[in-house]
């Protein structure tokens, strides 16, 4: 039971995170509402390497008595996965700048010109 | 060098080295910078022409990166190019080729072209490489490389404010559908410990997780690609973005359907007829959830267009419609699987998808190019325009006939394909879709009304038509618009055939790399 | 090589171009029979409104909001609803693509 805690943690960040993004009305929390599901999704990647009883993945400095090592590849793929997130974000942020000098307000409600 | 060898890879290449260099060459002369970019894409469209050749000709082009052959365990990036990639690279270049040699005259009054330069290289980069890859992962970075492009084209103008409110949903919709792809590779990366779409689809069995997969996949490029209710963002982008902005979008967008297209029938083509619990099977539930959601946009779409007040917003829920007209068409294939009528259905759809690509890239670039002679985008206030700015009429009057589905345009000849194998599944889907032509009609009918007839306004006495070069790249499109109607078999045969065979026949693209094929 | 062949009939750009060819000669050699003159510079050159006055050419072209009035009055239930729907909201969005993904889940999954 104690192996599915980082699950249930990648479930409850992308709900939290989704609960952010729909009801709450500051144009920020929705900018930390994407960042949230970013990162349950990282720690979902990495997650799924762990193998039970494994070390760190590198090959030149294997500790005594280790047999098995973790899944690399995971490894790699969240590191690129979190600079797009970092990108997305830094875009998003600029776009909210702008948005307050513009209009004035960051409230999700009044920044509403496109409807219809 | 053996250059058919290595074109899958030179066409990613080429635009990203050139999206580094064009702001150096740019310091040196403006001219000079633009044709540099227009020299660029030219090479790019020439590579495209040859990969597709070689494709057409002698099978799946497949390119590794880092070795020169593969050995099992498959753990190497690889680009694996068939007929489907090939048709929508084509669409793509084409389009972009289009895009850059209109902005030399449309966007010479803007300041920071730069930059703009190099994002829209970068989106080629994202574009193509979405379209020719063969690996999940790979997919999902140029998704992320294609909508960051996007999203800072979409707020290029920053004085007006409601380009970057779009820009600003436009990225929150595209970060998260991205992100939910994300998690569906993840779980499938979990269960079978590949990457690669041809030994995911060898080794596939349709377990639960698998199942939840499916539907993140199919709900998250849905969304990107715009099909309703997911729609919303598509008007208040297509419409804030310049007009050969919109232009690629429409191309960007294809791309996530091409996507789509992807996972269903090669990713999940082996377990497409097995049968779920409640016994109806997976391909029939499948294509029927597709369809019902394509028949709400193609309503909708139309409905919401005809009281638009602003031309590109209007033209954006068009293309809405436009995009539910694949989806039917794509709907009807699968759940027609194996039956004559579902192949021509594909047929009919994947011909659609460079037949609506052309059409309302037209229509985008004459709003354009209204816009750039009156400064005007509401069609409250235009009228009259078709005295001064005959060309600009004309070209018009081919892109709306085409989009409606008017013979002898090419919209015509694979709305037919639609209408004919819609019929044999339900005649009601059918009957709608002709009622969505007849409002598309009537929708740029009025359109055409108030800004192209009418009497003289006194405000716009002094119009003149827009640069040759605008009208060199309309021309182009319309060119294209109206061969493909004339010749509409000559088409079918050699480019949207093999598509589609590629397409249903997944068994070729998967023994290709694990069937010892390399 | 001219004719798309569909499972239920055929389509055939070039025959159809030859019959909007013989069609458009049929009719312009009618037309040519007709009266061709007009007299210059007298009522027959003007516009003509039923009897009303003409306003100035600003006023007189149709808004394009308006040209559909009859097609928009009579659906105008439906388009309330439409429009309460095309709220735009960034978080409107994201919830319809949740809803979207619970009704793939239970159709699919379940």
């Amino acid at each position: 039971m104690i192996f599915n805690i980082p699950y249930i943690a990648v479930v409850a960040l992308i709900l939290i995170g989704l609960y952010a993004i729909i009801f709450k009305r500051n144009l920020i929390k929705i900018v930390i509402g994407v960042t949230l599901i970013e990162s349950g999704v990282n720690l979902f990647l990495i997650t799924l390497g762990y193998r039970t009883g494994s070390v760190a993945p590198i090959y030149t400095s294997k500790p005594q008595g280790a047999n098995i090592m973790a899944l690399p590849v995971p490894q790699a793929l969240t590191l690129t996965s979190i600079v797009i997130g970092v990108a997305v974000l830094a875009l998003m942020l600029s776009l909210v700048i702008f948005i307050y000098r513009h209009y004035g307000t960051l409230d999700v409600k009044k920044v509403r010109r496109l409807k219809e | 060098m053996n250059i058919p060898e290595y074109t899958p890879a030179l066409v990613v290449a080429i635009p990203l080295l050139g999206a580094f260099l064009t702001p150096l060459v740019g310091r040196v002369n403006d001219k000079l910078r633009n044709i540099f970019v227009i020299l660029i894409l030219a090479i790019n469209a020439m590579l495209v022409a040859l990969l597709s050749y070689d494709v057409l000709v002698n099978g799946i082009q497949t390119y590794i990166f880092g070795a020169k052959d593969l050995s099992y365990p498959i753990v190497r990036i690889l680009f694996e190019v068939d007929a489907m990639s090939v048709f929508m690279a084509i669409i793509g270049s084409i389009v972009l080729l289009v895009a850059v040699i209109y902005s030399w005259a449309f966007m010479k009054e803007n300041t920071g072209l730069d930059k703009y330069y190099t994002l829209i290289l970068l989106l080629t980069a994202g574009m193509l490489g979405m379209m020719l890859t063969g690996d999940m992962f790979n997919f999902f970075v140029f998704l992320e490389i294609t909508s960051i492009s996007s999203c800072a084209l979409i707020a290029f103008r920053t004085d007006s404010a409601e380009s970057i409110e779009a820009a600003f949903k436009y990225i929150v919709v595209s970060a998260i559908g991205a992100l939910f792809v994300l998690f569906a590779i993840a779980l499938l990366y979990g269960q079978y410990d590949a990457l690669n779409i041809a030994a995911l689809s060898n080794a596939i069995q349709y377990t639960f997780l698998d199942k939840i997969a499916l539907v993140l996949l199919i709900a998250a490029l849905g969304m990107k690609s715009g099909i309703a209710p997911m729609h919303m963002w598509l008007p208040d982008s297509y419409g804030k973005a310049p007009a050969t902005i919109s232009l690629v979008l429409v191309s960007a967008t294809l791309a996530s359907l091409y996507g789509a297209l992807r996972v269903i029938f090669t990713l999940y083509g082996n377990v497409l007829s097995t049968i779920s619990n409640s016994g109806i099977p997976l391909n029939v539930s499948i294509g029927w959830l597709i369809i019902a959601l394509a028949v709400v946009s193609i309503i909708i779409g139309v409905i919401m267009a005809l009281i638009q007040s602003d031309f590109k917003r209007l033209i954006a829920y068009g293309a809405v419609a436009e995009i539910g007209y694949m989806f039917l068409a794509i709907g009807t294939g699968i759940a027609a699987l194996g039956t004559q009528y579902g192949e021509t259905a594909l047929t009919g759809g994947i011909f659609h998808i460079m037949n609506d690509a052309m059409d309302v890239g037209l229509l985008f670039l004459v709003a354009g190019a209204i816009y750039y002679s009156t400064k005007e985008s509401s069609l409250n206030k235009m009228g009259g325009f078709a005295r001064n700015m005959k060309y600009t009429t004309i070209l018009f009057i081919i892109g709306f006939l085409a989009v409606s589905g008017i013979p002898p345009m090419n919209g015509f000849a694979s709305k037919l394909l639609i209408y004919e194998s819609t019929f044999m599944l339900n005649p009601i889907l059918a009957i709608i879709a002709i009622l969505g032509s007849i409002l598309l009609l009537a929708i740029f009918v009025k359109v055409f009304y108030s800004a192209f007839m009418g009497p003289e306004i006194p405000r716009f006495k002094n119009v003149k038509e827009v640069p040759k070069s605008m009208l060199f790249a309309m021309g182009i499109i319309a060119c294209i618009i109206i061969f493909f109607g004339l010749f509409p078999e000559l088409v079918i045969t050699n480019i949207v055939e093999p598509a589609k065979n590629a397409l249903m026949g997944y068994s070729g693209y998967v023994s290709q790399i694990v069937g010892g094929g390399i | 090589m001219f004719t798309i062949e569909t499972g239920s009939g055929f389509w055939n750009p070039i025959i159809w171009v030859a019959a909007m060819v013989i069609a458009f000669l049929v009719t312009y050699i009618l037309r040519s029979f007709g009266n061709k003159s007009y007299k210059k510079n007298t009522e027959q050159t003007k516009v003509f409104l039923s009897g009303n006055p003409e306003y100035q050419k600003e006023k007189m072209h149709v808004k394009a909001d308006n040209l559909y009035w009859g097609f928009t009055e009579s659906l105008k239930g439906f388009y309330s609803l439409l429009k309460k729907v095309h709220t735009g909201n960034t978080g409107d969005y994201i919830l319809w693509f949740v809803i979207i993904l619970a009704i793939f889940f239970i159709v699919e999954v379940i």
